[in-house]
Formats: structure tokens, C-alpha cells, sequence
């Protein structure tokens, strides 16, 4: 059963109409919003419990708990929602698209959200390379101001509210929410230690929330038709529908919302016009961006697309950025170019991560080339296992999933590019 | 209080304790690189992960709080791998070149690869090289070294209060630097060389000079300030090598200045090592014998005596006792002339002691620049600011303490302030320097007047410039009933004959013509030049001796090579001139001379009541000046040094000093 055009969120996710605020409101946006900030904080944070909406950045993290984490009462100083829109796993292209075509949703997102956690300001960091979207969003929120949505009084309710936007300058651990903090803050950006966590001490040492740009823009429609609605879609704890982007061998690649636990065969064929070559030639799937362990074919016939399907094979929904290879892909080369992007992005603060993956890449390297021993592929899981875990943010764990999904389902391909450079036959098992 | 169990040893350690010290507490030793109790947490080196029970992940010790009930494991499996696993990660990319690195025999990674090491490499890749940084004369960079812990970057910008290191780049091609090569201008750049867990950051006067088990280590007191920094003399054979700082949480935590630590090697430049005569004008070598004899036809009738700034308390009683035996109260310790009465020892020392600068709530610096005056005692400042002390300065304008603070004005008008008031807690740090004016006696009544000392909190602090002014003034080497002072005994026609014991502090043209002058010290410069008879001293680190620093704190150092040629140490020399002079002192062994006055009793902290507030008259307007023009060449030592000399060609673009012979 596909996802029925009344019931997408980002009726605009294409781009074909207008943008700007006349016809976002004419889609439904900005309907009501004072009356959805009358119903008060708990409210909100409750109707959005009951939606079961997890966190769209990857983590999976459910939102109406991470908001409930904010201080009930104020102390008199300011609270932050930060927006995380320095959208940068490789594969994933959903943000951009929501805040060039539809910024209005996450606007009056953020406005909600922020109430809803007694936030004095918003912040959206966007990474640099947006600069068209970020013009368009800079542009959005202009036109909101001047409709009295924003600042004071915010859409007549009484509540104060600002909105910035801050450019990224492309770094991928800006993507991790303290980092995004420390970046924020004008410092380089690394990873802070937690505890304390932000909802502690965050950006400029006071409470703050870092959602994503898809959680947040999801929101003022979860208010509008109601948690249940929204929580009827997909399998209990992975309700909702969710933006796919479907990127690599597929005939037509597209950003497309469909509803959370589809099955993956069912997202490529429908929306993406299938596989290059049909279904039987696909080699595997990275389901959740380029951090996520990859699925070989026979697990992609059948695998729900949600957290907890793609957990139990050993990967993860992620940002839910599929990236599609068919047979013809040199999978370890593929696989070697995603730990190179990872050591040159590690921050170099934690050794685990600073050490291991540049050797992780040099190893990887020589195993597109089959130039190592056999033991070596052993050695090169064990140093993905003594980076995975050992470090302050989850940059090193999203950057050795990937070649231990690699060492799982591809060995026997590994092997054989060792023997043929070596010029001995494979050894066969003797039956 | 949380209770927190460490592989089953139960400890009570304070809420917002780390984990790491909640094992420290049950005797578990954990392994860290980038932890250092005085820094901040950065928590990147991942070498202290222990288990903690109910967490998913191992956790870094030391920056995961504890909470009451918590289990933590220090030596499972799953320990013992992360922290191999974090071993061969550092050691992969670490060039492995101990033999040739100055760090070998006293570095963390060294010895901690010992317990947690492979014997093997796995590592069949290129290793990284890393282009070495120019940081400055004393420190040496080989980066290719480094294991990024941060530690540098975070002492520089948390303790020194110069933030001008940093990370530049990401991953592994992170490295550590001043972004745009530069000297670092700090006053305690050598404790970068202390924290480098590793041998990234090396001294470079002690670059390939020595190994650490080679050296004999002698317990010492830097005198080249008034800090009192205790320090370790490190030695071979007759030549002082290295000094570096003891760990004293009252004085210097386990910081030291640059000069105390650098300038060492002043100490085998220009020194006096034989006795020398003036004869028919010209100064020439002589014997011991000839020397005395010649001392004592020279040294008699109307006699006087001038203490330096750097002399143990030993020889300044001895020259006492040599002076009172010839009947003579013409003494005087204040080279620069400040206006300091011994009445009331109150009214010369830091009477809130260092420590106690992190109780005050408020501060008033003036008349000096603790930055370059005591490095040591301003960080100590900067310390108490950062967890909110509120400084104000009077002095000139523009001067940069590390610190912000509140210029309250340039001359003695500013001290009309309420900056201090409601304070319960006030400072006063009143520098030597403003002392030296005219109106010194109203500004020592005026800050005395500031700081309102009373029984419970005094203060008042005076701080002094070198680690034997405060041991002169406590010893009482000033011109007794009918006595003269330093001015007194440079008149024309005062004195007959004058001894200065290691006394080159003011200009030696003062000195009238005709007067029979004894100069005993270890460096000639031109006090000695001027001599009818030069009798080679010991320095510091060649007596047995005791200092007091600013504080009134008493603290003894020990011989830790023999002085050069026939240098003798000091208060043997003016024992035989005594003897010479056919004059009765109490002593003829170093126990029995300290067994004659009570500073000798007993080393520590000797606290002064407060006492009555000093008098003083009408303050005047001249702004304060600073004394201390040049930090690296303030004292003989240091402007003998060729580091020190290095130092301010980079610092301050000055040509080297150079002494007059």
C-alpha cells in the first residue's frame, strides 16, 4: 500500500510550485499555529510522544522524550533549539530539498519546537555548500518575520521567538551535535565529552536541543492532524513517514517520502524505477547512508525499511539514505572510498579515530588492489572493533561500519583479489 | 560524598569526583595522557577507559562524573584490550626514536607502553612526519612526535594565559602549533616542556646533553625571583645540567618561571673563580692567603656592608656577625633603596601567602607587573580570576598580566579607590618597585591602608623581585641605632672600607674613591670591577643555604655541584675573614651558625602579625613606574646566560648584555 498524496507531508518536496510564504500557506502551512502554541508545552511535547516521531538525523533518538529533557522552568536566561542542517552523510540529500522547496514547514517548525521547549532563539546551522538553500531559507524566514510569525509576539501568541541562520564551512563532525555546538560557538569543531549533555549545557553553556531539519519540519503537521495520524504509519516504535533518498544504480534516483517499514525491494521499484538491470542485478544496498554496514541482495529481498529491521541485519536506518549498487560496482574499491572520506574527516581528537582510520584507509587501499595477506583482512576487522566504541562521538563507528559490513558479506571477494594478485588459485574446500 | 566501588574496594570520594579519581582514591593506577590534574578535561586520548557497570560503551575515566552506587572495573578484558587497542593506535603513527629522543627514560608513553605495548607491529604503512614548529629559544619541537593529548594547547591557554597554541587541521594531519610560527610569549613556556607527555616538546638548551638516569638530583629553592620555587638541581660531575620545578601546592603547584629554569647556564659564564688584588691599580690573580691578608690590613676602621638581592641567609648572618664584631652598624640589603623598615615584618611580606590569593574576592595590583616580576604567583592570579577574582591595577597603561583587570589610574592618585570595597577578602599587591620612589612611605601607608589588615585576613602583600631580599630583611641587615644606610655609606668620605657580598644591584661609580672595597660573590660584574679585593662566592646551586621567599616562607637548598676553581661557599669565606680579622662570631660550622638566630630553626611558612599600620606622609604624583625592564636579564646569572641572552634578542630585540670587566 503506497503512501497516498494526502497523507505526504512535504507536498512540495519537488519544488513545482512556489516556495514562498503565500503558497506555503495555501498547502496548509502556518494554518493555526497560534492556536497550536495556546494548547501550551506539555501538550505539545505529549502530542508529539504519542506520534512516536524518532529523531530523523540518523540516531533514531525519539524526539518528544529529547525535548522533555529541557528545563520546565526558566531561569531567567536564554535556551536554544538548534537545527542541525549541515547535512553531510554522504548519500543523503533530504534537508536540502525541504528547506530550498518547502523552508516554511521547518520555519514554523522550529517556532513550535522551540515553544515547546521554552527556547528564547533558534538556530539554524546549514552547511555551507547549501548556499542557494540557504538563501531560500534566510529568505523564508524574512517573509515570516515580516507576517509577524516571527520575533515578537510570534503569530499573536505572546511568545518571543528569533531565528538565525549560521553557515557551515563543510566540515562532516559539524554534522555531530556538539560539534555543530562548538562550531556554533566559533571554535573548531570537535566533539564535546558527555555528560554533560546539551540538554545540560549546550550552546553557549546553556540548555539546547539539536534536532534535525526533517525532525523539526514534520512537526507542525504531527500538531495539526494529530500524533495518531501520524503514528498510524510504518510498525509500532517506527511510526511515521520518512523522506528516502535513493541515490546509485537505480533508473530514476529520488528524494521520495513514503511511510516508515517499507519493504526496501518495494521503495526501489516504485519510486526509483528499480534497479539498473532489474532486481537480480543488484550486488547490495547501503540502506541508511554511507555510515551504515551495507546489505548484500538475498538480505535486501525482504528487509523492512525502519530501525529495528535494518538493526537486526546488523545496520541501520541512519538517515535513511539508500545507496544502491548493482553488480557491476568494485564493492571494495566503493567501500575503500567511503573510509577515506572518513579519515579525512575525523576531527583528530580521540586516537582511536585519529590513528585508526587513516590505517583503516591505507589497509583498504591495498585490499582494492589485493596486495596484503590473508591474516591482514582478520587484522583490518580487529582495528575496526578497537576504533569502534573507544571514542568520544560515533564519527569512528559510522566510519569502520561500513568496511565491517565490507569483511562480513564480501570476504570470499576480498580473498580472491589477494590469491589472483599472488597468482595462486583459490583454495577450494574439499567436499 | 559518593560512594563508588573499584573492583570491589569501596571508597567514598566528593560529588563531581571524575571516575579516574575515584581510582586513584582505591590505589588503582590508571593510565592517561592527556589528563593533567591542573588542566582541563579533554578526554581524547582514551587511554584511562575503565568499565563501568549498566554502560554500553567502556568510559573515560577522566571525564565521566561519578554517581553514588556506581561499579567501575579497572582490569577486565575489556579494559585491558581498549587500552592495548589505544596503545598500538598511538604507537603507530609515534616514529619510534628513543634512542635519539630527549624525552627517553622519563616519558608517559614510554613507560606505559611497557604494560600495554605489543611486541610486534602490525603496521605495515608509511608512518606520518610532521615538520617541526618554531615556538620560541627554549622550547624544541619535534612534532612528528606528538600524540595530540592537547595538553600544551590547554596549559598555554588555561595557566599562562596566552592562548596562542592550537590544533590546526583534521584526523591525522591534526597538528599542534601557534597557527602563524611564532615565539610563544609566555614567562612559563618551560612547563610546556613538564606536561608533554611526550618527547614533542623538548628543552632546547638541554637538547642531547644528558639521560635522565645519568643525572644526580639535588633538591634546590630558585632564587632568581621571589616565588621561592622549590626545584630539582639534575647534575653530572661537576655541572649543573637541567633545572626542574618541585611540586609545592602553597607556592608553585608544580609551575616554574623561565628565567629560574633557563638561565642556568649563566652559572659556568663569567664567574669569579680565584681570588683577585688590586695592585698598583690593575687586578691581578692571587692565593686565598694573600687574599685574606690583604683583607685584613684593608678592612678596617669606619667599615660598612651591602648585601645582593639573591644571598642565602647564612652568608648575610655571617657577614652580620663579622660586621657587629668590628663594632659597625653600617649595613644596609636594600640595593635599590626601597623604603623598607624591618619594625614590623608585616610590612615587607606577602602576607596573604599565594594560596591565599584563591581566597580573596578582590585584588589591586600596584606599582608592579606580576607577569614578569613573579610569573609563578601571577598565574597563581590568573587562576583565582578565572573562578572570579576581580583585579585592578594602578600602574601603566596597556600591559598585558594574562588577565583582564580594571586600570584604576597611573599614579598614587589612583589609590584613592573603592575598588576593594565590601570586599571580605581583600588584596593588596604592592610591588617593590613603588617602593623606590619618594613618597614611598605614604604608598606603603596608602595600600597598607587599602588592604585593612586585620587578625583574621591580612591582606597586604609586598611583592619583592628576588629570592634573598626577604632573607636580608628577616636576618635584619639594615643600618642599626647610628648605623648608615646604602645612601650613607656611598657618601664621599663615610666609610673606609666596604663589603659587598654579591651586592651588584646599584651602580658601582657610587662608590667614593678611596674606599677599601671587598667584593664576595660568584659573578664579577661592575661592583667586582671596582674591588680592592675580589673573594670568589658560591651561587645557589653550589651551598647549602637557606632562602625566604616573598611569603616569609623559609626553605633550604642543598649543594648540588661544588663552585667553580677556588670559589669557596660563602659563609666559609667571611668565617676565615673573621678569623683574619681577629673577630669573635658565634660559629665555626654551618649547624652552629644556624643554631644562632631562630629563622634557621625550622623551614616553613613564618607569618607575620599584623601589627600597627605604617606612617607615611604625602602622596605624590609621579605615576609608578616598573622596575624590571629586561624579565630575561634582570640579575647577574641571567645576563651571563647565553639562553637568557637568546631570549631577549627574540623577546624584546635587545643586543646581549654584557658585563662590565
Amino acid at each position: 500500500m503506497a503512501l497516498s498524496d494526502k497523507d505526504r507531508i512535504f507536498t512540495n518536496l519537488y519544488g513545482l510550485k512556489p516556495w514562498n510564504l503565500k503558497d506555503a500557506q495555501k498547502r496548509g502551512d502556518w494554518d493555526g499555529t497560534a492556536a497550536i502554541l495556546a494548547r501550551g508545552r506539555d501538550a505539545i511535547i505529549e502530542e508529539i510522544k504519542n506520534s512516536g516521531l524518532r529523531g530523523r538525523g540518523g540516531a533514531g533518538f525519539p524526539t518528544g522524550m529529547k525535548w522533555s529533557f529541557m528545563p520546565k522552568q526558566s531561569d531567567g536566561k536564554p535556551v536554544y533549539l538548534v537545527v542541525n542542517g549541515d547535512e553531510s552523510e554522504p548519500g543523503t540529500c533530504k534537508d536540502r530539498d525541504i528547506i530550498r522547496h518547502d523552508p516554511h514547514k521547518l520555519v514554523e517548525g522550529c517556532l513550535i519546537a522551540g515553544f515547546a521547549m521554552g527556547a528564547t532563539a533558534g538556530y539554524i546551522y546549514v552547511r555551507g555548500e547549501y548556499f542557494n538553500e540557504i538563501a531560500v531559507l534566510e529568505a523564508a524566514i524574512r517573509e515570516a518575520y515580516e507576517a509577524g510569525l516571527l520575533g515578537k509576539n510570534a503569530c499573536g501568541s505572546g511568545y518571543d521567538y528569533d531565528l538565525y541562520v549560521h553557515r557551515g564551512a563543510g566540515a562532516y563532525i559539524c554534522g555531530e551535535e556538539t560539534a555543530l555546538i562548538e562550531s556554533l560557538e566559533g571554535k573548531k569543531g570537535t566533539p564535546r565529552l558527555k555528560p554533560p549533555f546539551p540538554a545540560a549545557m549546550g550552546l553557549y553553556g546553556r540548555p539546547t536541543t539539536v534536532n534535525n531539519v526533517e525532525t523539526i519540519a514534520v512537526v507542525p503537521t504531527i500538531m495539526r492532524r494529530g500524533g495518531a495520524w501520524f503514528g498510524s504509519f510504518g510498525r509500532p516504535k517506527n511510526q511515521g513517514t520518512k523522506v528516502f533518498c535513493i541515490s546509485g544504480h537505480v533508473n530514476k534516483p529520488c528524494n521520495v517520502e513514503a511511510e516508515m517499514s517499507i519493504p526496501m525491494r518495494e521503495l526501489i521499484e516504485r519510486y526509483a524505477g528499480g534497479v539498473r538491470g532489474g532486481w537480480d542485478n543488484l550486488l547490495c544496498v547501503i540502506p541508511g547512508g554511507s555510515s551504515t554496514p551495507l546489505l548484500p541482495k538475498h538480505i535486501c529481498d525482504d528487509v523492512l525499511m525502519d530501525f529495528d529491521a535494518l538493526r537486526e541485519h546488523k545496520s541501520g536506518l541512519g538517515t535513511a539514505g539508500l545507496i544502491v549498487m548493482d553488480k557491476s560496482t568494485d564493492i571494495v574499491k566503493a567501500i575503500q572510498r567511503l573510509s577515506q572520506f572518513y579519515k579525512h574527516e575525523s576531527c583528530g581528537q580521540c586516537t582511536p579515530c585519529r590513528e585508526g582510520m587513516g590505517w583503516v584507509n591505507r589497509m583498504m587501499l591495498r585490499m582494492v588492489e589485493g596486495d596484503a595477506e590473508i591474516a591482514e583482512i582478520d587484522v583490518l576487522e580487529q582495528v575496526t572493533r578497537q576504533i569502534e566504541g573507544h571514542t568520544i562521538c560515533a564519527l569512528a563507528d559510522g566510519g569502520v561500519w561500513p568496511v565491517q559490513g565490507l569483511i562480513r558479506h564480501f570476504r570470499p571477494e576480498m580473498e580472491r583479489r589477494i590469491y589472483a594478485r599472488k597468482g595462486v588459485p583459490m583454495p577450494m574446500a574439499a567436499e | 560524598m559518593a560512594k563508588v566501588t573499584v573492583d570491589g574496594i569501596e571508597v567514598e570520594v566528593p560529588n563531581g569526583s571524575s571516575v579516574l579519581q575515584a581510582c586513584e582514591a582505591a590505589g588503582k593506577e590508571i593510565p592517561r595522557f592527556c589528563y593533567h590534574e591542573r588542566l582541563s578535561v579533554a578526554g581524547n586520548c582514551r587511554m584511562c577507559l575503565v568499565e563501568v557497570e549498566r554502560a554500553p560503551k567502556p568510559v573515560a575515566s577522566c571525564a565521566y562524573p561519578v554517581m553514588d552506587g556506581m561499579k567501575v572495573f579497572t582490569d577486565t578484558p575489556v579494559v585491558r584490550n581498549a587500552r592495548r587497542g589505544v596503545m598500538e593506535f598511538l604507537l603507530i603513527n609515534h616514529p619510534l626514536d628513543c634512542p635519539i629522543c630527549d624525552q627517553g627514560g622519563e616519558c608517559d608513553l614510554q613507560d606505559q607502553a611497557f604494560g600495554y605495548g605489543k611486541d610486534i607491529s602490525r603496521f605495515h604503512e608509511p608512518k606520518r612526519a610532521v615538520k617541526d614548529k618554531y615556538v620560541g629559544p627554549l622550547v624544541k619541537t619535534v612534532m612528528t612526535r606528538c600524540i595530540q593529548c592537547t595538553r600544551c594547547v590547554r596549559f598555554a591557554a588555561e595557566i599562562a594565559g596566552v592562548p596562542e597554541l592550537g590544533a590546526t587541521n583534521r584526523g591525522e594531519n591534526m597538528e599542534i602549533g601557534t597557527y602563524v610560527e611564532k615565539a610563544l610569549t609566555s614567562e612559563l613556556s618551560g612547563n610546556l616542556i613538564d606536561i608533554c607527555p611526550v618527547g614533542a616538546l623538548t628543552s632546547r638548551p638541554y637538547a642531547f646533553v644528558a639521560r635522565p638516569w645519568e643525572l644526580t638530583k639535588t633538591d634546590g629553592i630558585d632564587v632568581l625571583d621571589a616565588t621561592g620555587t622549590p626545584i630539582r638541581i639534575d647534575t653530572r660531575a661537576a655541572e649543573v645540567l637541567r633545572i626542574m620545578p618541585r611540586q609545592n601546592d602553597d607556592v608553585n603547584e608544580e609551575w616554574m618561571a623561565d628565567r629560574g629554569r633557563f638561565s642556568f647556564d649563566g652559572l659556568k659564564r663569567r664567574r669569579l673563580d680565584r681570588p683577585w688584588l688590586r695592585r698598583d691599580g690593575k687586578l691581578v690573580p692571587a692565593t686565598w692567603e694573600e687574599a685574606m691578608i690583604a683583607v685584613a690590613e684593608g678592612f678596617k676602621g669606619r667599615v660598612g656592608g651591602i648585601v645582593g638581592d639573591t644571598v642565602d641567609a647564612e652568608s648575610i648572618f655571617a657577614l652580620k656577625s663579622l660586621l657587629a664584631g668590628l663594632g659597625s652598624a653600617n649595613m644596609d640589603c636594600r640595593q635599590d633603596g626601597a623604603a623598607i623598615t624591618g619594625e614590623n615584618r608585616a610590612h615587607y611580606l606577602f602576607n596573604s601567602t599565594i594560596a591565599g590569593i584563591e581566597e580573596a574576592d578582590a585584588l589591586i595590583v600596584i606599582g608592579a607587573n606580576p607577569r614578569t616580576e613573579a610569573p609563578v604567583i601571577n598565574a597563581r592570579i590568573r587562576k583565582a580570576y578565572l573562578a572570579g577574582l576581580k583585579v585592578g591595577y594602578v600602574g601603566p597603561k596597556g600591559l598585558d598580566l594574562t588577565y583582564r583587570y580594571t586600570h584604576l589610574g597611573e599614579g598614587p592618585e589612583a589609590l584613592d579607590t573603592d575598588f576593594l570595597a565590601g570586599a571580605q577578602k581583600p588584596v593588596v599587591i604592592l610591588g617593590r618597585g613603588a617602593l623606590t620612589r619618594p613618597d614611598a612611605a605614604a604608598v606603603l601607608a596608602r595600600a597598607w591602608a587599602l588592604a585593612n589588615p586585620s587578625a583574621e585576613w591580612n591582606g597586604f602583600n609586598l611583592l619583592h623581585h628576588f629570592g634573598g631580599q626577604v632573607g636580608a630583611l628577616e636576618l635584619g641587615f639594615l643600618p642599626g641605632p647610628g648605623g648608615l644606610d646604602l645612601a650613607g655609606m656611598l657618601a664621599p668620605g663615610a666609610l673606609d672600607a666596604l663589603w659587598l657580598l654579591g651586592a651588584d644591584g646599584f651602580e658601582a661609580s657610587r662608590i667614593p674613591a678611596g674606599t677599601f672595597v671587598v667584593y664576595q660573590g660568584h659573578h664579577g660584574e661592575a661592583a667586582a670591577s671596582r674591588a680592592d679585593v675580589i673573594l670568589p662566592g658560591a651561587a645557589y646551586t653550589e651551598k647549602d643555604g637557606t632562602w625566604v621567599n616573598t611569603e616569609g616562607r623559609v626553605q633550604r637548598g642543598f649543594t648540588a655541584v661544588q663552585p667553580p676553581g677556588e670559589a669557596k661557599p660563602d659563609w666559609r669565606i667571611l668565617r676565615a675573614a673573621a678569623a683574619a680579622l681577629d673577630v669573635a662570631v658565634p660559629f665555626d660550622t654551618l649547624e652552629q651558625l644556624r643554631a644562632a638566630h631562630p629563622l634557621f630553626a625550622a623551614e616553613g611558612l613564618r607569618k607575620a602579625e599584623p601589627g600597627a599600620a605604617p606612617v607615611g606622609g604625602a602622596l605624590g604624583s609621579e605615576p609608578f613606574a616598573l622596575p624590571l625592564k629586561n624579565y630575561w636579564q634582570a640579575e647577574p646569572i641571567g645576563r651571563a646566560s647565553p639562553t637568557m641572552a637568546e631570549c631577549a634578542k627574540v623577546y624584546l630585540g635587545a643586543v646581549p648584555a654584557l658585563a662590565a670587566e
